[in-house]
C-alpha cells in the first residue's frame, strides 16, 4: 500500500455539548480519490474546516506529507499544498474569472509585496491561470465577472482556483452542491480527469458522483467514521446501509 | 483618437479637473482672489489625506475612524522641531513618515485583529489617545495649539515660502500620490488588498497571510496621510490637537464617500466638493451644517458610488472598464 499523503489520528472537536468530530481516523492515499459521505450534521464540513485550518481540533493529529500541520494557519496549509474549495461558493465576485484564478496562482507563488508592476502584465501568472481555467473548461469565459456567471460555472471556478494553487491535495467540499444534472455530469468529468494526478478528499452528497469517482469511501455518522473501505465493499456493508444509504435510497 | 487622451467621459472630466487645478493659481491671481487660492490649497492637502484614507477604506475595506490622527502627527512633526528652531524640511518629512508609520504599525497591528464595527471603534480610540496626548503637552501649547513661524526649508531644492510655490508643491505631491495609488492597486499587492476586502476567508485559503498585507497597507496609508499633515502644518502655520479629533476623521470618511469609495479620482473630487460646499454654504447661512447634513444623507441614500458613480453613468455604452 502506498504511503498516505494525509493522515488524521484521533481527531476530536466539540461545541459545548455537541460532539462534531468524535475520534476520527482517516488516511488518504497519494493519488487517490477518497470520498467522505454521511447524512446532514454528520460532521463532514467540520472535518474539512479542521483539515483546512479554519477550526482548531480539541485534540488529535493531522499529518500532511509526513509532518504535523495541526498548528499551521489556513494560509500556511494552503502554501504547503493543501488546497480547498468551499461548499458555498466563495470567490471574489467583482473580479473576472481570470483575475480570481490569477489570485490563486499568486497566493502560492511567493510573497505579494510587489507594489509597482501591474499584475496584468505578469505573463507567467496569466498563462498558469488560463491553463487552470482550461482544465475546467472555462477558458472561453475568462474575462467574465465571477458574480455574473451561472452557479455551475462558479462551482467550476472554485475547482479551477484550487487547481491553480498547484496543490498536492484537494479538499473539495461538496463541489456539486446546488448543481443541475448536466452540470453535475460536467463536474464528474472534470474531477475524473484529475484521477491519479491529484490526491482528492471529496465530501459530497451526490451518490452518483461519489460512486463513479471515489476509490475509497469513508462514512461519517454523528461525528465518527463508521466505515472506511472500497466503494464496492461499502455498498454491501450492513451498518452503512442501515445508518445512511438505507435512509436516503429507500 | 489619440491613445493618451482619456477614452471615457469620466476620464475627460478628471483630466479637466487636474488641468483646472494646474492653472488655478494663475487665474485666481489674475482675478485678484488670493482667498480662493488658500481655499484650494487647503482642499488639495485634504485631498491627499482622503486619497490615503481611500486606500485602506475604499480598496481595502478597512473603515478607520482615526485617520485624522495622522494629519495631526504629520503637522506636529513640523511644529515641534520648528519650536526648537529646526526648520529642515527633510527632517520634518523623515519624522512625519517615521512617527506616522511607527504609530500606524503599532496601532494597526492591534486594530487589524478586529473586524467591522470593532475596527472602527478601536481606530477611533487610538486616534483619541493621540489627541489627548497632544492636549496634555503644555510645552507645545496643549489645546491652544502651536504657531509655526516659518515653513519647512528644503535648501536648494524647494521653496514653500510663496503661496504659489506651496500650492504647486502640494499639487505635485497630490499627483504623485494618485500615481502611486494607481500603480499600487493594480500591482500584486493591490490585488491582495482588494481581494481581502471582498472575501478574506477565500484569500487566506489561497495561501495569503492577509493580516500582514493589510497591516502593510494600513502603514502605507498612514504615512501618506502624515505627509498631508506635514503640508497642512506648513500651510496653516498654526496647529492644534483639534486637527486630529475623531470628528475630523469622520469628515475624511465623508469626503471619500461623496467622491466614490475605492476609486482613483473619487477622493479628489469628493474633497473638492466637500470643501467648496462647506465654504459656500457657510457664507449663505449660519445654519449651513443642517443643509450640508441633509445633502450628505441624500447622497448616501441615493448616490450609490458617489460622484464617481454618477460620472461613470456617462461612460455607459461609450467606454470600457476602468
Amino acid at each position: 500500500m502506498a504511503e498516505p499523503l494525509l493522515t488524521v489520528n484521533s481527531l476530536y472537536k466539540h461545541f459545548g455539548g455537541i460532539v462534531a468530530t468524535d475520534n476520527v481516523n482517516l488516511a488518504v492515499e497519494q493519488g487517490g480519490i477518497h470520498a467522505v459521505i454521511g447524512p446532514n450534521g454528520a460532521g463532514k464540513t467540520t472535518l474539512i474546516a479542521q483539515l483546512s485550518g479554519q477550526l482548531r481540533p480539541d485534540s488529535g493529529e493531522i499529518e500532511f506529507a509526513g509532518h504535523s500541520i495541526v498548528d499551521y494557519s489556513v494560509a500556511r496549509r494552503a502554501r504547503e499544498g493543501l488546497a480547498r474549495s468551499f461548499q458555498i461558493t466563495s470567490v471574489v465576485m467583482p473580479l473576472t474569472l481570470l483575475e480570481n484564478v490569477m489570485l490563486a496562482v499568486q497566493g502560492t507563488g511567493g510573497h505579494s509585496f510587489r507594489f509597482w508592476a501591474p499584475v496584468k502584465n505578469d505573463r507567467a501568472m496569466r498563462d498558469a491561470a488560463l491553463a487552470s481555467l482550461a482544465e475546467v473548461g472555462l477558458d472561453d469565459r475568462a474575462e467574465r465577472i465571477a458574480g455574473q456567471v451561472s452557479h455551475g460555472e462558479q462551482r467550476q471556478l472554485e475547482v479551477a482556483m484550487a487547481l491553480a494553487m498547484k496543490p498536492r491535495m484537494l479538499l473539495l467540499d461538496e463541489p456539486m452542491a446546488g448543481m443541475g444534472k448536466e452540470e453535475t455530469a460536467r463536474m464528474i468529468e472534470i474531477l475524473g480527469g484529475l484521477r491519479g494526478d491529484k490526491t482528492i478528499l471529496l465530501v459530497e452528497h451526490d451518490m452518483d458522483a461519489v460512486f463513479s469517482l471515489a476509490d475509497q469511501l469513508s462514512v461519517m455518522v454523528d461525528g465518527h467514521v463508521i466505515a472506511t473501505d472500497t466503494v464496492a465493499a461499502i455498498r454491501d456493508n450492513d451498518a452503512v446501509q442501515k445508518a445512511y444509504l438505507g435512509d436516503s435510497h429507500a | 483618437m489619440k491613445a493618451w487622451l482619456p477614452q471615457t467621459w469620466s476620464g475627460r472630466i478628471y483630466a479637466l479637473l487636474l488641468l483646472s487645478l494646474a492653472l488655478a493659481p494663475f487665474v485666481l491671481d489674475w482675478m485678484k482672489q488670493p482667498f480662493y487660492l488658500d481655499l484650494l490649497t487647503r482642499a488639495l492637502i485634504f485631498a491627499i489625506a482622503v486619497i490615503s484614507l481611500n486606500l485602506i477604506l475604499g480598496y481595502g475595506g478597512m473603515v478607520s475612524l482615526g485617520h485624522a490622527a495622522y494629519i495631526g502627527i504629520g503637522a506636529y512633526c513640523v511644529g515641534i522641531p520648528s519650536y526648537y528652531d529646526y526648520y529642515n524640511g527633510w527632517l520634518h518629512l523623515a519624522l512625519a513618515l517615521g512617527v506616522g508609520g511607527g504609530f500606524a504599525l503599532i496601532t494597526g497591528a492591534i486594530s487589524l485583529r478586529t473586524k467591522g464595527v470593532y475596527f472602527i471603534m478601536i481606530t477611533m480610540a487610538f486616534s483619541q489617545m493621540a489627541f489627548f496626548l497632544f492636549v496634555s503637552m503644555e510645552e507645545y501649547g496643549a489645546d491652544d495649539g502651536l504657531v509655526i513661524y516659518s515653513r519647512s526649508e528644503f535648501p536648494q531644492w524647494i521653496s514653500l515660502d510663496s503661496a504659489f510655490g506651496l500650492y504647486y508643491w502640494i499639487f505635485a505631491v497630490l499627483l504623485l500620490a494618485l500615481f502611486f495609488i494607481h500603480r499600487l492597486v493594480h500591482a500584486h499587492f493591490g490585488r491582495v488588498i482588494v481581494g481581502s476586502k471582498f472575501n478574506e476567508e477565500r484569500m487566506m485559503a489561497l495561501g495569503f497571510n492577509t493580516y500582514r498585507y493589510r497591516l502593510a497597507c494600513y502603514v502605507l496609508s498612514a504615512m501618506l496621510c502624515s505627509v498631508a499633515g506635514m503640508l497642512l502644518g506648513n500651510f496653516a502655520g498654526f496647529i492644534s490637537p483639534d486637527m486630529m479629533s475623531w470628528a475630523r476623521s469622520g469628515e475624511l470618511i465623508f469626503m471619500v464617500i461623496i467622491g466614490g469609495v475605492g476609486t482613483l479620482f473619487g477622493p479628489l473630487i469628493g474633497t473638492m466638493v466637500f470643501v467648496l460646499l462647506e465654504e459656500i454654504l457657510s457664507a449663505i447661512t449660519v445654519y449651513w451644517h443642517l443643509i450640508f447634513g441633509i445633502m450628505l444623507v441624500a447622497l448616501v441614500l441615493y448616490g450609490k458610488g458617489g460622484i464617481h458613480g454618477w460620472l461613470s453613468l456617462l461612460d455607459r455604452g461609450g467606454g470600457g472598464r476602468g
